[in-house]
């Protein structure tokens, strides 16, 4: 079972409750966690891996033989994202609007377009002191696209058994979103109740259904802000499975590295029930 | 009559095609300072002053639309392009085709018209790099 921990809004928790479920759906299940917010990972700062293993990644740029180019110009009209231009007897190459789809060295009737790997960052992983398999990709600074960097992060098999996978999304609605959703069986959606958590989680609902996949909503910080959240869930049929109370030692012990399940154990249990709830609505 | 192009002349032929980037479909439709995301392009004969004008293809792209622009006004002839700004992508692409970048006031309201004006008079000025940065990036 795969479980994508998405929210829109940044900072609403989705670190916080995806390292708990982990932990807590550990002692019945083999668990794989993949930090998918490659922008700025965060995960491995409280499950605390051993990163023993490390692969360069990035996406597959085009090389073009100036001595077989005839200047055609398809594999400029080919390309979706401009990245290749045909102009005054050159073909220009863009490697930051390159999102390495390859069209361009399929087309080329001349076979003129090879590719060279364009490393954007890292993929590192390793195992907990408690047996999660961990993974996460670390994007390189100055990388305009995450996406080729979470497609790898997905593939990547280093210990390929496992009955729960937990994806720790980025923030945001966009396509790295998109991108970590896509082949999920459940999507946690973590908000806090105010204007700007109910804002950002329509818009990732928008994306749950688009892609067909069932969610869920975790409230944390419950009890500060208005009730609009939990009218725009019964509105829109969007099962509130949990509430975090807004807890002063649960900030205090996550801004020390502590997870939430260290500092409460009593919510080893909730997320147990919490996993539970998402199994049977995944089997529905 | 003393020629308005003394650089042009001696490598390029007397007449030449000119893109103005514009909000309209004529000449005297009001100059659009944009220049991947401009509403459409005026080709004009420097000689004749004819002109057509033509949707840019890039106005609507998610990305690289500097690059598209350019090769749209490179596959119409145009030697000279006259707008209010160039990213580095458009730059780059412009550049070794070949096409020399003109900028045009951006703050004023003018026509095509009135711009082409400003040219054949000598007094816009020629872009040597690209204006700004670029905007790839901003929505990823």
């Amino acid at each position: 079972m795969r479980i994508v921990v998405a929210s829109g809004k940044g900072g609403t928790g989705k670190t916080t409750v995806a390292t708990s479920l982990a932990l807590s759906a550990q002692e019945a299940s083999s668990v794989r966690f993949m930090d998918c917010d490659v922008e700025a990972p965060n995960a491995a700062l409280f499950l605390i891996p051993a990163l023993d293993i490390r692969k360069e990644v990035g996406i597959q740029l085009p090389v073009v033989d100036e001595a077989l180019c005839t200047h055609c110009g398809k594999c400029a009209e080919v390309c979706e994202f401009h990245a290749i231009a045909v102009i005054a007897k050159k073909t220009l190459i863009f490697p930051e609007l390159c999102h390495g789809c390859g069209s361009c060295t399929l087309i080329c009737p001349e076979k003129a377009i090879s590719e060279r790997l364009d490393v954007m960052g890292v993929l590192e992983g390793g195992k907990t002191a408690t047996g999660i398999n961990f993974t996460q990709g670390v994007m390189n600074v100055g990388e305009p696209m995450a996406v080729p960097i979470i497609r790898e992060l997905k593939k990547w098999d280093p210990d390929p058994v496992f009955d729960i996978e937990i994806r720790d999304a980025p923030p945001g609605a966009s396509c790295p979103v998109v991108e970590t959703m896509r082949g999920a069986d459940f999507i946690l959606l973590v908000t806090e109740p105010t204007p700007f958590g109910l804002h950002d989680l329509k818009q990732v609902v928008g994306i749950t259904r688009e892609l067909g996949i069932p969610a869920g909503v975790v409230v944390n910080r419950d009890g500060i802000g208005d009730n609009s959240v939990e009218t725009y869930c019964d509105e829109a049929d969007l099962p509130i499975l949990l509430r975090i109370p807004m807890e002063r030692h649960f900030a205090e012990a996550i801004a020390s590295g502590k997870t939430l399940v260290d500092a409460a154990p009593e919510y080893l249990q909730i997320f147990r029930a919490l996993l539970e709830s998402i199994t049977a609505r995944v089997a529905k | 009559m003393p020629s308005p192009f003394p650089d042009h002349n001696k490598r390029k032929p007397s007449f030449m095609k000119i893109a103005i980037s514009i909000s309209g479909n004529r000449l005297e439709a009001p100059f659009d300072p944009r220049f991947g995301r401009a509403a459409a392009f005026c080709i004009v004969d420097s000689e004749t002053n004819l002109w057509t004008c033509h949707e840019n293809p890039a106005l609507s792209a998610s990305g690289g639309a500097g690059v598209q622009a350019s090769q749209f006004i490179g596959k119409l002839g145009a030697q000279v392009v006259i707008s209010g700004a160039y990213g580095p992508n458009a730059f780059d692409t412009l550049s070794p085709a070949g096409i020399e970048m003109y900028l045009a006031p951006s703050g004023e309201t003018l026509t095509a018209a009135e711009v082409l004006a400003l040219f054949k008079a000598g007094k816009l000025s020629k872009a040597d790099t690209a204006t700004h940065a670029g905007h790839h990036g901003a929505a990823h």
